[in-house]
């Protein structure tokens, strides 16, 4: 994984609480067997009609929205099913951080692990961010801060493990390996078997 | 004496094999871990390119479910039927099965089947255990008073290679259903009463245990439908305590523990309740006696409300969008709308009983004109029992179709969808907006009330076919 330590973007707004991963990129483009390119039909029945065309009035179809790498999100956002082709083709589509007030646990979970920031932020920054789509924002992983374009700094929590495995390029399966002895003893010592 | 704990935690604590700290979470083992074809292609990948085996193939449950066809046998046509997407991801599932030794439960094999129906129904869900699968209504597996979550395609690797995953310890919600559920009142209307409840995101964060005489007497499939459900209020994990209903369930399954190892099995299995005393994070008190059969009216499973009630109104924006897409009106009957689709199945509702409770209604009535109705048992087991029993000519005397066993329509990825547009009472779990095709509009609900529903061509409720 490449390492996460500052993130510079324009912001994109998607107000909708409840976003589920079906919405974020639907089932029948889940027959894959790669992570990639999925970004095209990331969020699909929102940008496009039944004919293919674009819906004109959707926030990622409008020209000021090139380019934007942070997604700010209604509340829940990433709710629904476990599938990881949601962070993978929001990445693919080219966002680096979803900002909300709350994400869901293996959505979160998911990005996380592929270098996708998921930040919760309070509900007064939300309104701030809500009411400012194409804010130029500064994250900075590292400090766990949103730095807003009047210099405001905003802090953020983030779990620690999450984080240097971000800011470190860290792939956790290698952390998992490291503890083979243990995961080999926790085997032959435990007081009954599956 | 040792602290009181809950049965959350007793099952937590008994895998944990590395302790958490401040900067790392808990390396935690996984003792069932259940495959299927549409979330591990990317992580035998990741194996295969880090020269890794599969740990443990004896925990390592695989099967086709997602996206594999649900027309007869004769018709599967090299599987070609859901498009080559599908069949591409099928056949890599057998070849990386066959590469990692593991034995796969595929066509044929008489045991294929929904991951969360085929796990319990062998017996290899058992009280205590930890199961994951990447999918996330592996919830399911709770009702045995295991601990059991959906994981993201990263950790089915992690799994495979290590049989351990990286945790932070969840807080607990304890959720008590009290009084008694009504006459024609099922477990799928309380859950869906629960979510409405608590909201999509009220179990954020939590692992849900159900307790209260509502649970106690309510038998297994019906657990595994409330349980199931957890995640659509958010929730990590659903748990039930393990009692005699669980230990009969499990006795004499393929894969339950047998002889000696089944009399130790359920000694420790009755350790496993939460301790008087011992506290939640949270607790949330319902009285089931107020119920009335659910249906949903909007997008997500918590907009939900009692079937002879009207759609409700709220001026909120999001509310007003689901409402839109539904196309239904604040105000009007629930039983107003008129249905396209009558869907049974899912590892909701897709069991031998909830295949009953849909022939009962079938049962000398007919599925009324224009509407298609669908039924598809969660496993090649449960279809075989339904047939001994007849109740699949029952059911296709009634004008339905009887078909093979797979996710279906309740993912909508291998063919069987709605158009856009119509409507389709469902008795899966999820009425996100195109999740059962492009446009399309489901109602959550029942066995019964589908069943219902589909001989009146509207929603309606059960309790007056009964
Ligand atoms: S029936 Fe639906 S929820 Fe259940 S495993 Fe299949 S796709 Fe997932």
């Amino acid at each position: 994984m490449t390492p996460v330590k500052k993130i510079k973007s324009r912001t994109v707004v998607l107000p909708t609480r409840d976003i589920d991963t079906d919405q974020i990129i639907a089932a029948r483009f889940l027959t894959t067997t790669t992570r990639e390119g999925l970004g095209a039909n990331a969020f699909h029945d929102l940008r496009y009609n039944l004919d293919g065309s674009e819906k004109l009035d959707f926030i990622l179809n409008q020209p000021e929205s090139g380019g934007c790498g942070i997604l700010i999100a209604g509340n829940n956002f990433g709710c629904g099913s476990s599938r990881e082709h949601a962070p993978w083709a929001l990445l693919d589509y080219g966002f680096e951080a979803v900002i909300s007030t709350e994400i869901a646990d293996i959505f979160r979970n998911n990005a996380l692990k592929n270098g996708l920031l998921a930040v919760v932020v309070n509900a007064d920054t939300h309104r701030w961010l809500l009411d400012h789509p194409g804010a130029e924002l500064a994250i900075d992983v590292e400090a766990a801060t949103i730095t807003l374009p009047d210099g405001t700094v905003i802090e953020f929590t983030i779990d620690g493990f999450a984080r240097h495995c971000l800011t470190e390029g860290i792939d956790q399966m290698g952390f998992l390996q490291e503890h083979a002895a243990s995961i080999q003893s926790f085997e032959e010592n435990r007081s009954w078997k599956p | 004496m040792s602290n009181p704990r809950t049965l959350f935690e007793k099952v937590w604590s008994d895998h944990i094999v590395v302790d958490e700290t401040a900067d790392t979470p808990a390396v935690f083992y996984i003792d069932l871990h259940i495959v299927h074809e549409v979330t591990t292609p990317q992580a035998f990948s990741v194996l295969r390119a880090l020269n890794l085996p599969v740990r443990r193939p004896d925990l390592t449950l695989p099967t086709l479910d997602h996206s594999t066809p649900t027309t007869p046998v004769s018709t599967f046509k090299d599987l070609l039927v859901a498009g080559e997407g599908a069949a591409n991801q099928v056949r890599q599932m057998q070849q990386n099965c066959k590469d990692f030794g593991l034995d796969l439960l595929g066509y044929g094999s008489g045991q294929r089947g929904i991951v969360h129906v085929i796990g319990p129904e062998l017996g290899a869900t058992q009280p205590g255990k930890t199961i994951v699968c990447g999918d996330s209504h592996s919830s399911t597996h709770g009702a045995f008073g295991a601990l059991a979550f959906g994981i993201g395609t990263t950790e089915v690797g992690h799994v495979l290679a290590t049989q351990c995953l990286l945790q932070r310890k969840p807080k607990t919600l304890a959720i008590n259903i009290d009084g008694k559920l009504p006459e024609g009142v099922t477990a799928k209307d309380l859950i869906l009463a629960i979510i409405g409840k608590i909201g999509v995101d009220g179990g954020t964060g939590h692992v849900i245990e159900y307790r209260g005489e509502v649970i106690r007497t309510m038998d297994m499939e019906s657990r595994m439908t409330v349980c199931n459900m957890s995640i659509e209020a958010g929730a990590r994990a659903g748990m039930i305590a393990p009692d005699e209903t669980t230990i009969e369930y499990l006795r004499g399954r393929p894969r339950a523990p047998q002889g000696d190892d089944w009399d130790a099995a359920v000694t420790r299995w009755q350790e496993l309740r939460t301790d008087d005393g011992a506290s939640f994070d949270q607790c949330v008190t319902l009285d089931a006696s107020e119920l009335q059969p659910m249906v949903t009216f909007g997008t997500n499973p918590g907009m939900v409300v009692g079937i002879n009630d009207p759609v409700p109104a709220s001026d909120d924006v999001s509310f007003q969008k689901a409402l839109s897409y539904m196309q239904l009106e604040s105000g009007k009957p629930m039983t107003d709308s008129a249905v396209d689709i009558v869907f049974v199945g899912s590892c909701t509702n897709g069991r031998i009983s909830d295949i009953e409770a849909v022939a009962r209604i079938l049962q000398g009535r007919n599925v009324a004109d224009g509407v298609r109705m669908m039924v598809v048992p969660g496993s090649e087991q449960v279809k075989k029992e339904a047939e001994q029993r007849g109740l699949d000519r029952i059911i296709t005397a009634a004008g339905a179709q009887w078909r093979e066993a797979g996710c279906s329509m309740c993912i909508g990825m291998n063919g069987d969808v709605a158009q856009s547009g119509q409507l389709t009472v469902s008795t899966s779990n999820r009425n996100f907006e195109g999740r059962q095709g492009v446009g399309a509009r489901t109602v959550l609900a029942s066995p019964a009330t589908a069943a219902a529903s589909a001989v009146a061509g509207h929603v309606a409720d059960p309790r007056t076919y009964s």
